[in-house]
Formats: C-alpha cells, structure tokens, sequence
C-alpha cells in the first residue's frame, strides 16, 4: 500500500500522445497535466489480484443490483394487479399505497447503494489535485475590456451629440414604449377594491342592498331560517345570510355567530352593548350575534366556551369576551368583533335589521 | 474478405461519429476538462445535492399531477369515490385532487411523493444554508451563490404555499385567507393588492388558477434558472474544501469528476428518491378529504401549516396586538411580522457576506472553509438566527403543545414572547464559549498531546497522566508544540493509530486489517508493520 506523497514531484514533462509506448493511462495523465490536475494517488482497495476482499465486495453489490430488480418487479406487480380502488372499511386497497412505497423505495435504496458501493469500494482510490485560478483577469485583459465598453459608448454618443433631434426623440420615444410594456401586463390585474357602490370591504350578504331592500333572515347553510327557539339557552349557532349564495364562499364575510346567552350573561352583555355606540339596540332578547370571521386574519371564530363566555379563534388564539362587545382580551386580534343589530320579522325569524355597523374580518388601511 | 472490412468500419464507427462531433462543435477540450475536473468530498457537500435531486422529483411527480389536476374553482356536487363526501358541493379543484386520490391508480402516491419531495426540499436548502454559513463558504468570491440560495429558499416558500393551496381544501383556504389577510395589512396599497391578486374580493373566482399558472410555470421557471445559476457558478468558482494536508486555497483535492464521483452522485440520488418512496407510500401527508371542501365559516383547532411556513405562523401569534393610528388610517399589527418580518427573514440575510467583510476588513478571496469553531463571533451569530427560527417554529404549534401538556395557551403565549428575545442572547452566549472552549483544547492537545488514559506514578509519589506527543519531542522529552492547521486535532489514541483498526468482515475476517483511519497532519501509520488479527478459526 502507497502513503501519499507530501513532497509532490515538479509538474510532469509533456509527452508525445502519439508515441505508440504510451499506454492509455499514460495519454490520460497527459491530458489532466493540460488540465492543471495532477493524480497523487491512485491505487486498486484490494491487495491483489482477484483477492477474497474483493470478492466479496463484487458478490454483494451484484447481491443489490439483484435485490433492486426483484423489488422494482414486486412494484410493477403491486401496481398492476394489487386491489387500488378505494372501498370503505377495512380492504387490501388500504394497503396500495403503502406496498408502491415500500417496494420502490427499496428497488431505489438497493440501486443507489450498489452504485454506491461499486463507486467507493471498487473503483481505485484516488487522490487528484487541481490548480485554481482564482483572482481577477490579467489587468491588461480588463483594461482592453474596459476600454471595448467605453468604446461602444463612445460610437453612441457620437451620433448622438451631433444629432440633438435624435437626443431628444430616444428619450421621448423609449420611455413610453417601456411603459407600453408593462401597462398590460399589469394593468388588466388592477382591480379597484372601491368601485362598487357598495363596495364588499365594506358590506357584506346581511346589507338590505343584497336582498332588493328587504331585511335579510338568517338562514342555516342549507338556506332554512331559524327562530329563537331553535337555539337553545348557552347554544350557539352559526348562521349566514338568507339570500341566494348566502351560505357560499362568495360571502366569505357573512358567517355569523348566534348565540343565545343565559339571562345573566344576557343582561351584563346587554349593559355593556348599550353603553356602546355602535352596538347600542342591537341584541334582541338574550340573544346576541357577532362576526365570526376574526378581525385579524380572517379565521372564523368558531371555538365558543360557555363557562367562561370566550370566543376563540383557533388561527392565532385570539380571544374575544361575548359579553363585553367581544373585545379581544388576548392574542394579536386588535379590534372587536362586529355585532349584528338582530330582530325578528312577523313570520317570527330572525332577521338582521341593517348590515354589521363595524367592517367584518381583517383589518385594513383605510377601514373607517 | 468483405465482411472483415464491415466489421472494421463498426468498430470505427464511434470514433468517426466523435470525429465527426468535434469537428462541427470543438467539444474535445471542453469535454476532457469536464470528464477530469476534480471535486473535493466531504458529507457536508451532499446536503445541498439533496436539495437539487428533491427538486427533480418535484418536477417529475408535479408534472404527472398537472395531468389530472383542474385549477378551477367552478362549484360541482361530488359523485367520486370517497363516500364521506357524497353529495357535497366543492370547487373543481377539490374534486379533481379527490379524484386524483381515489380514483386514479397511484395517483394518492405521487400527490404524497410531491409533498414529501417539497418538504425535503425545503428542509435540504435550510439545512445547506446553515452548512454554508456556519463554515463560512459565502466568503469571496461567492457571495453571489449565498444572495441566490436565499432568492431560492424564498420562491422555494412562495412554490410551497401556493402549491398547498391547490387543492382548494379546507385548510388551504384557511391558509389563503390569511394570506389576504396579510396583503390587506399592507398600508396604503392593501386593499388594492389584494384585490388585484383575487381578481375583488376574498375568494373569488381566480384565485386557484392564479396560483396554478404560478405554481406550475412561473415559479419553477424561476427555480430552475436560479438553480441553474447556482450550480454554474460552483462548477466555474469550484467548490471549497476543508482545509487538510496538501490541501491549499489554490488548489483542489479530490477525486475527478469521471467516474467515481459522478456515480456516487448517481447512487446518491437514487437513496433520496427512494426515502421520498418511502416516505409517501407510509406517511400520510396532507389527506385532504379529511379536511372537507373550504368553507369560509368553518375551520378545525390544530391546523398546522406545512413547517417551512410554520416560524410565520409563530410570529403573527407572537405579536403583541399593537395597532397603529394615523388619523383616520390604522395599521394592523399583522404587517410587522408578515410583511416586515418575512420580508427581512428573507432577504437581509443576503447581505452578511458584505457585512462581515466589512467588520473584518478581509478583502482575500477564500477556497478554504472554516471550522465553526475558529469563527466563534459567526457561530454566536448563527446561532442566534437558528434559535430564533426554531422559537418562532415551535410557537406556529404553541396550540397544539398547550393542548398536549395541558399548559394554559396565554402562558405558551408570554412564554413564546419572552423567549423570542431572550433565547437568542442565550443562544449567541453559548455558542461563543462553546467555540472557545473547543479551541483552547485543540490547542492543549496540540501542545502536550493526546491522553492515553495511562497514569504514572513519578518517584515522589505524584500521579501524571502520560501524553503521547502528536509531533517530535525536544531534547527534555517534552513535545515541541505544532501550529494548529485549521483542521481536525486527533484526541484519541486511536485517531493516531494506537489500536489496530478495525478488522473487515462481519462473521469472519477477511484478509488483512484495513488502512489505520488518516489523521491530516499525520502520515497514516502504514499497515505492515502491525499483525493481523485472526478469529482463531481457519
Ligand atoms: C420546488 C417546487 C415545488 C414545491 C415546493 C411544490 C409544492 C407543492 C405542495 C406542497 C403541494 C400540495 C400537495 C398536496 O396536495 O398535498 C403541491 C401541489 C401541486 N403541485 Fe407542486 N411543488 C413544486 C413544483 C411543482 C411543479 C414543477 C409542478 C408541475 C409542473 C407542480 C404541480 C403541482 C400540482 C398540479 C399540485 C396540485 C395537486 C393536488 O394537490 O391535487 N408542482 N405542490
Ligand atoms: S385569524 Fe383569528 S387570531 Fe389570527
């Protein structure tokens, strides 16, 4: 076995390739001499010839290579002729997924360390070193470079200094040709948040102006509205606008929480809305309704505690306290949740009797 | 006669197709400086490779997905396969991603594959970084890799979110909603932003296409160039290596590019999509028919988004609920972490290598990399980076752990706050002692030599451990001390050959011991000159 040389011989002589004496290895070394690479050692992992090591080493990554293709069979064949459609319950075709794993992950495994394996046990260890240029190009290459571009400007701005007409006409025409570029590009994706004579930051489904100027019932998602006694003292339920698409995504800032509180609840609840401006009215018996999209992300708010008359937003932990105009008491959320003024009409449904008074959901710029 | 000559021409054949080759394009330089260039290897150089073979799998499995995959968000009752949701109206997105895990055959396996594959991705290029910071590979001159593997991390993000997005469930839509949330918070031009992405208001009926042509061109388009650029500029700059005997910051030691290294390049890859295999085919990940069609108005407790988002989440928890006020405009606190944070996260990292050249003064161009330990100020700066990150990381679950050990959610809370600028100062304190404490004993062991374990007992009756030397002794027997190479110090004896190495052969031996492992700065102490071990059997 070779140690390596600390004291590298000076760089090899060149040789003549077409020198029939020349082996192959020797026109190889040739070639990394030309390549600045310089071979420190290079020498077989085995002691002799055909040793018993070496064997070895052959017999088990061949052992791989076999082991891959069996497995990549057991792929095919679980993927072809394995049950994959899905059934309910307990089936084989649970366990599709799983068997295509588990059997291309062994075929890949086995290919990958036999090629490993043959590539650091078999092949000759090898030690190379090459030389690095690093550094800057030699200066009188970055000088003429330099020059070159100085150049190009000049020819520019020659014809251009003595034709003044033309000065001006680049610089008139090339900026809006540049404009003329991004204008489509970006401008057809504009879209004016305001626009709309109610604009949606603004309204949402419960707005009379959705529903021909009518009052607007709160309906179940399947679109049935409710009356007060469908929600039962300390239940809550969700509701949503009772107008067509009411309970969809398109009023993805209508869902709203409709709880019926017990009295106690319900009166200090009702003090505390009726010191308050917005929300003054807007109860109707012991029943409250709030936003239930956070006001700030945009979650819903859908974790209600009774005991301790929580709302909590699972996105970020928010918590809103029900009885106090559900002001955030802990969390990133900043502002309260709206209430929804409630009434009832004369068929006995409940009805909102205008839209929210606060903006829904996530807090913006130029929220009012 | 006639046929000898045929047989000649074929033998000929692929030396006059080279011929033929290099004449028209002048390969043959290029092509042996290619097949000759010489790579240095070291573990650490491979995790960057796993980031490059996930994206591969990534493109593959994503492409199948695109053939079954329809971005539309066009409400339809489903009829599939998975009875749970019978009769459900959803969008044409949820229901062809059904369908793509019920009905087409291994179609919930790519899906799994592809999501696996970008977890690993992302993982990969995070942990690569932290490889190139901590041994300071992003010094001159390849400050412009460090600058695009941030630009990758961040699309890397933007191709996971949009991406998870896809399928249009119940906790992509959550997360979508956040994200409109996250444009609106954006002062003055929020509203506009967010309306212009949606094509109005939250949702719409854009969204999901938007995101597709993103998520299936721009963006790895994007990817693709920069990973591109990337792997150029390491082939021209070649890659750095640790510093070791011979090994200088003019030179590269290695092994040529052909053949050794390309197949273990190879087998390597195969071992990276064979793990993505088997982690989909054993791993759910992201059942979306578990999670149901977005609904506005509905969302489960727990919903994690995937983890590389997750340090997001943990921040917008975190923040304290300071709104700001500017007459009748208001400033949601949602901006700080999201857009701000995000934001910095992602890009004033890419100006460090400036930075610390400038605090150094160091102007020289480094091939060489650093052992962390010998940069104590980058690894307490490092360590701030990564405690901060895994901080914010474990508060984007700070539910789920209340909930699990049953601590109150508002002291998970303060307790994510304090520790968000508490542990980072802890962590950079730590990490500075620990580099020098391993200094100094790579010193020590430089100067005395190593412990043997063996303990004399001098005439006068005191105990000394004896050191055997790593260099020549003076002529009082004492080591003459050697100036530390930047590299590993052996500490064991072993590690300079005292015990025989270890025999090959796992049930009985075969042939002679093994090489003794090579300590740089040490020759390594030859093989003959010690005996072989026999099991006893013949
Ligand atoms: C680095 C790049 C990429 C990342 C990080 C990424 C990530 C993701 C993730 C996290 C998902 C959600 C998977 C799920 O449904 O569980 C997804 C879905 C998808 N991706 Fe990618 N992806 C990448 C590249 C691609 C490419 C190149 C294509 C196609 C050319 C593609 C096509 C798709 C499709 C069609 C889906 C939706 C399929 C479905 O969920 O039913 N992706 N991607
Ligand atoms: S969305 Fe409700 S707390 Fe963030």
């Amino acid at each position: 076995m070779t140690t390596l040389h600390h004291d590298a011989p000076d760089a090899p002589e060149p040789v003549d390739v077409d020198d029939p004496r020349l082996s192959r290895f020797d026109v190889v070394k040739e070639g990394l001499r030309r390549d600045e690479i310089e071979i420190i050692t290079y020498e077989s992992q085995f002691q002799g010839n055909n040793s018993k090591a070496e064997k070895r080493v052959v017999r088990n990554i061949a052992l791989l290579f076999i082991l891959a293709g069996v497995a990549a069979f057991a792929f095919l064949g679980f993927y072809i002729f394995w049950p994959w459609r899905f059934e309910l319950g307990h089936t084989l075709s649970d366990y599709y997924t799983p068997l295509l794993g588990i059997s291309l992950g062994i075929a890949l495994f086995a290919v990958g360390f036999a090629i490993l394996a043959w590539a650091k046990k078999l092949l000759p260890h090898e030690v190379s070193i090459q030389a690095r240029h690093d550094g800057a190009s030699p200066t009188d290459e970055q000088k003429i470079t330099g020059q070159t571009m100085l150049f190009v400007g000049d020819e520019l701005n020659q014809g251009v200094q003595r034709r003044p007409l033309l000065k001006g006409a680049i610089g008139f025409g090339l900026a809006p040709i540049g404009l003329v570029a991004a204008a489509p590009l970006i401008g057809g994706l504009i879209e004016n948040p305001h626009k709309a004579e109610h604009p949606d930051l603004f309204t949402t489904g419960f707005s009379p102006a959705k529903n021909g100027g009518n009052l607007v019932r709160l309906t179940r998602d399947d679109g049935t509205p409710i009356r007060p006694e469908d929600v039962s003292t300390g239940g809550q339920m969700t509701v949503f606008p009772g107008i067509p698409h009411g309970a969809t995504n398109e009023y993805a800032d209508s869902p709203t929480l409709l709880i019926h509180l017990r009295a106690d609840d319900a009166e200090e609840t009702r003090n505390n809305a009726d010191a308050d401006r917005r929300n003054a009215g807007s109860m109707w018996g012991n029943y409250v309704a709030y936003s239930k999209i956070c006001t700030h992300a945009g979650c819903p708010a859908s974790l209600y505690e009774q005991q301790t008359n929580r709302l909590l937003c699972p996105c970020h932990q928010s918590q809103f306290l029900i009885t106090r105009n559900a002001q955030p008491i802990f969390g990133p959320a900043t502002r309260r949740l709206p209430m929804l003024p409630l009434g009832v009409d004369e068929e006995g449904y409940f009805v909102a009797t205008s839209d929210y008074k606060d903006t829904v959901g996530p807090d913006f710029w130029e929220r009012p | 006669m006639k046929r000898r000559t045929g047989k000649a021409d074929l033998q000929q054949a692929p030396v006059t197709f080279a011929k033929g080759v290099d004449e028209r394009f002048q390969a043959s330089t290029p092509l042996r400086a290619l097949l000759n260039k010489v790579f240095p290897d070291h573990w650490s150089f491979l995790l960057g490779e796993i980031a490059l073979f996930s994206f591969i799998i990534l493109l593959l499995t994503g492409v199948f997905l695109t053939l079954f995959f329809d971005p539309s968000m066009s409400e339809t009752a489903y009829e599939g396969a998975y009875p749970a949701l019978r009769g459900t109206e959803m969008s044409q997105a949820y229901a062809s991603s059904l369908h793509l895990s019920f009905e087409v055959r291994g179609g919930l396996f790519m899906r799994q594959m592809h999501h696996w594959a970008a977890l690993l991705f992302m993982a990969s290029i995070v942990v690569h970084m932290l490889r190139i910071f901590f041994t300071g590979a992003y010094r001159k001159p390849r400050e412009a890799n460090w600058v695009i593997g941030m630009a990758l991390f961040l699309l890397g993000f933007l191709a996971g979110f949009t991406g998870y997005s896809l399928p249009d469930d119940g906790l992509s839509g959550t997360g979508l909603r956040i994200a409109s949330a996250i444009m609106l918070s954006i002062p003055v031009v929020g509203t506009w932003i967010s309306a212009s992405i949606f094509g109005g208001e939250f949702p719409g009926h854009l969204i999901i296409g938007r995101f597709y042509i993103a998520h299936v061109l721009l963006i790895p388009g994007g990817l693709l160039a920069l990973i591109s650029v990337h792997l150029g500029l390491v082939f021209k700059q070649k890659h750095t290596q640790w510093p070791g005997p011979m090994r200088t910051n003019t030179n590269v030691v290695g092994e040529r590019m052909f053949p050794r290294y390309a197949l273990k390049q190879g087998g390597f890859f195969m071992a990276v999509f064979g793990t993505v295999a088997l982690l989909a085919g054993l791993f759910q990940i992201n059942p979306i028919w578990l999670f149901g069609p977005y609904r506005a108005s509905e969302v489960s407790s727990a919903s994690q988004p995937d983890w590389y988002v997750m340090f997001m989440d943990g921040l917008v928890r975190l923040m304290p609920n300071w709104q700001i006020y500017i007459g009748d405009y208001s400033l949601p606190p949602l901006f700080w972490p999201a857009v701000v944070g995000l934001g910095f996260f992602t890009t004033a990292p890419m100006a460090w290598p400036w930075l610390e050249a400038r605090k150094t003064g160091d102007k020289r161009i480094h091939n060489l990399l650093e052992r962390p330990r010998d940069n104590p100020e980058r690894v307490g700066i490092g360590s701030m980076a990564v405690t901060f990150f895994i901080w914010a990381t474990i508060s984007g679950g700070n539910d789920v752990i209340a909930d699990k050990f049953h601590i109150s959610l508002n002291a998970m809370t303060w307790a994510g706050r304090i520790g968000l600028i508490v542990l980072p100062a802890l962590a950079y304190f730590i990490a500075v002692r620990v580099c020098l404490g391993l200094q100094q004993h790579d010193r020590e062991v430089l100067a005395h030599g190593v412990e043997t374990g063996i303990i004399r007992r001098l005439p006068n009756g005191q105990f000394v451990e004896v050191h055997q030397p790593l260099g020549p002794v003076d002529e009082h027997g004492h080591p003459v001390p050697i100036e530390y190479g930047g590299w590993v110090v052996p500490k064991k004896m072993n590690r300079v050959g005292a015990l025989a190495p270890a025999v090959k052969g796992f049930f009985f031996p075969v042939e002679k011991p093994s090489e003794a492992p090579v300590s740089p700065g040490m020759p390594p102490v030859s093989g003959d000159t010690r005996e072989e071990i026999t099991s006893g059997r013949k």
